[in-house]
């Protein structure tokens, strides 16, 4: 039985007076994984941004509903506390604020939303670093400030490691293979995949089918100007990858 | 650690929680300043002929002198004949032991969050020194510590018990010709506390004073003196409070610090005068003369302050480096909301040979406040090698804050080393979205990153203390964002 997560229909949506997002609909089912497929500029990180509520973004028509709620109405930190997750493409530095801090506000707030106890410091740090050796990420990491002097790669890991904590039912993925080498790239797939239950779904946007190799997607969209162009499987991912966007991207 | 420490915040509710005022009869002075007025307070407080004249002639002193106009602060001429010098709850008798406190007195420091029950004490940690209004109500573990030579009892008892001391060094660090403030103080000081740790003794728990505001039109003059003679050690707490009241309150202190050869004193401070409401009506304006004097060889001093509190701040804890290889720190973190406004910083007088100082101030400006870091470092001719670093850092929150840095370097050695960095942020979008987007709400974000940003200067606090400042953090900066 297919059980809708996130309804996406007819979305339009601007930024900075610019209309990005034209007539986007997209439905993910419980379970799935859907990959989107575009060129750079395309809004790819705008609809990720619309979908978790980011300010500055503003909806101009259309809905968004997660596990059946209206999510347009719901604050950024609401509908991240509801289970939505984004990997960011650039995260940012916090200085000053430790790694488990962080993680231990965002879990603690995040379960209080959901009427569960606080966990204690002793076991939150236990989960962090069983959860942060996975990773390759070692002790040391989680006690330096979040993102501050962090390469990419270890940026995009501990992307990955809020995520596999927080463990979201819907997670998207923003460009998480960008400035990854092959080993680490292996090593983000991975996390993802744990969390691949059959319930939980994700919405992974690249440019690149590389990523696609190791985190199978149930479906491929390419996206151009605005909105969804083409629906497939993975077998699209491949044909993107051979043939480039231009098809996609030409003027009509 | 101790674990029982009792909460002084309850984050949830207001956002002053110290602004209720005690029901207690006073025992006060008429509105007004002149001789006869400072006759009172000493004939009160049954002092030495000797004092008596320190206090006069520091009156005719001030009488000659001007208000300083150099802060960046502006705010209400104070009209020092509008105001009463002295107010003490009234007791029946001078207690003897906490049993004897007037239970009402009890009750607000508990309410306050200081039992001054000694058992209650964080099972001897600290030690306590109340000041309410203009006199010392309870001085906790006295006993214990004096077992060790230690002295840790109210300004005015030490004139009485141990005369010799204070009249060695009070005024020593401070005189009272320093400014006008400390002039002032100088003439009217009510209490404060008095410590002196003998040769060669640690003391063995961290010495705690709290004082509070209560009196209306009452200025609060404290005036604390320590002493660490050679080769000791003290680690002293300074806490402060104030009733919610719509006129503006006057507070000028004194503390003067000795610290002799080998010895080492850490002073830490929190801040928490009533800072006026949102409007900026009301609030404590806050003028300080705090100053150590590192007399003797491989002294140290370290000033620790979080500023949350009052509604003007004018306040220099400043480090004089006498001693060859003494050193200085200057831990500060100074938070404005609303219409609050900062004019602080240090001074690092420079003087003996190796001497070194580090500055680290971490200011945060919010609403429509103002702040300003204002620092000094000074190096004497003969002071060779001498070293300071300063990092002055602003974050501002909103836009309609101002923050300003203004570095003095007097520097008349050539074979001193002096670095200095600025910077100031502010809290961004992209910051904050990506807190939000883990679950964390506004406020608490804002305050994560403020407590981030603040992390070197909080961590020089003691554990206890540290753990009330950053709760106060969170509510000076309530509402300073969305
Ligand atoms: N905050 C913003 N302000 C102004 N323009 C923006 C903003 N965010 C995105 N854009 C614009 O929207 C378009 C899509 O950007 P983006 O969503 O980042 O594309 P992609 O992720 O697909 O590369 C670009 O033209 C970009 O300049
Ligand atoms: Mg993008």
């Amino acid at each position: 039985m297919t059980i809708p997560l996130l309804e996406i229909e007819d979305l339009y949506a601007r930024v900075a007076d610019k209309e990005i997002i034209k007539g986007f609909n997209l439905t993910i089912n419980e379970g799935e994984v859907h990959a989107i497929m575009g060129p750079n500029g395309a809004g790819k990180s705008t609809l990720s941004n619309v979908i978790c509520g980011k300010p500055g973004y503003e909806i101009t028509s259309g809905s968004i509903r997660f596990k059946g709620k209206d999510l347009t109405k719901m604050s950024a930190e609401d509908r991240a506390r509801e289970g939505i997750f984004l990997c960011m493409q650039y995260p940012v530095e916090i200085p000053g604020v430790a790694v488990t801090t962080f993680l231990k506000h965002s879990v603690n707030a995040v379960r209080k939303y959901n009427n569960l106890p606080e966990l204690d410091t002793m076991e939150f740090v236990k989960m962090v670093r069983e959860e942060g050796k996975k990773l390759g990420i070692d002790n040391e990491m989680i006690k330096r400030p979040v993102n501050v002097g962090f390469s990419g790669g270890e940026k995009k890991r501990l992307e990955t490691l809020q995520m596999n904590i927080l463990k979201p039912s819907f997670a998207i993925l923003d460009e998480a293979d960008s400035g990854l080498d092959v080993d680490a790239l292996k090593v983000v797939a991975e996390g993802m995949n744990a969390l691949r239950d059959g319930k939980r779904s994700m919405l992974i946007i690249t440019h690149y089918q590389r990523l696609l190799e190791y985190v199978v997607p149930d479906f491929v969209h390419v996206y151009a100007d605005g909105h969804i162009v083409k629906s497939g499987d993975k077998t699209l991912a491949a044909e993107i990858e051979k043939d480039g966007y231009a098809e996609y991207t030409r003027e009509r | 650690m101790n674990s029982q420490k009792p909460e002084i915040i309850d984050e949830s509710g207001d956002k002053y929680k110290y602004g209720f005022v005690t029901d207690i009869a006073a025992d006060s002075a008429p509105k007004g300043l002149n001789e006869d007025i400072i006759r009172f307070i000493s004939q009160k407080k049954g002092e030495p002929d000797w004092l008596l004249e320190f206090r006069l002639k520091a009156y005719e002193f001030w009488k000659t002198m001007k208000e300083p106009t150099w802060a960046k602060l502006n705010y209400d001429k104070i009209d020092y004949q509008d105001l009463s010098y002295y107010s003490a709850p009234k007791q029946k008798v001078t207690p003897k032991s906490l049993d004897e406190v007037d239970p009402e007195l009890l009750q607000t420091y508990e309410k306050l969050g200081i039992p001054l029950k000694e058992q209650e004490v964080l099972a001897g940690v600290v030690a306590v020194d109340a000041v309410f209004d203009s006199v010392s109500v309870a001085t906790t573990y006295r006993q214990k510590l004096a077992e060790q030579g230690i002295i840790f009892c109210s300004i005015s008892e030490a004139v009485k018990e141990h005369p010799d001391l204070v009249k060695q060094y009070l005024g020593s660090v401070v005189p009272y010709t320093d400014n006008f403030f400390a002039c002032l103080n100088s003439a009217v000081f009510t209490d404060g506390s008095f410590v002196y740790i003998p040769k060669g003794i640690r003391c063995p728990m961290e010495l705690s004073t709290y004082f509070r505001i209560n009196a209306k039109n009452t200025g609060q003059f404290e005036r604390t003196l320590i002493v660490a003679d050679d080769e000791s050690y003290v680690s002293y707490l300074e806490g402060c409070t104030a009733p919610q009241r719509d006129e503006n309150q006057l507070h000028a202190a004194i503390v003067e610090i000795v610290v002799n050869k080998n010895a080492e004193v850490k002073y830490s401070t929190v801040q928490n005068w009533y800072p006026g409401d949102k409007d900026g009506k009301g609030g404590v304006y806050n003028f300080v003369t705090k100053r150590a004097a590192c007399r003797g060889e491989n002294s140290k001093v370290s000033w620790t302050q979080v500023e949350t509190g009052s509604a003007v701040t004018w306040k220099y804890p400043s480090c004089v480096l006498q001693g060859d290889n003494s050193s200085g720190e200057f831990y500060s973190v100074a938070i404005t909301n609303n219409h609050q406004q900062a004019d602080t910083g240090t001074k690092m007088i420079h003087i003996g040979k190796n001497t070194t100082s580090k500055i680290i101030s971490k200011g945060i400006s919010a609403g429509f406040s103002n702040q300003t870091y204002r620092g000094l470092v000074r190096v004497a001719p003969k002071a060779d090698n001498a070293r300071n670093y300063s990092q002055c850092d602003s974050l501002l929150i909103g836009s309609h804050c101002g923050s300003h840095t203004v570095p003095y370097v007097e520097n008349r050695n050539k074979t001193a080393k002096l670095e200095h960095e600025a910077t100031t942020s502010k809290i961004s979008d992209e910051q904050l979205f990506y807190c939000e987007q883990r679950g964390i709400g506004e406020e608490e974000a804002v305050s994560l990153i403020v407590n981030g940003f603040c992390k070197e200067v909080m961590q020089h606090l003691p554990m206890e203390f540290a753990i009330e400042a950053a709760k106060l953090i969170n509510i000076s900066l309530e509402g300073s964002v969305g």
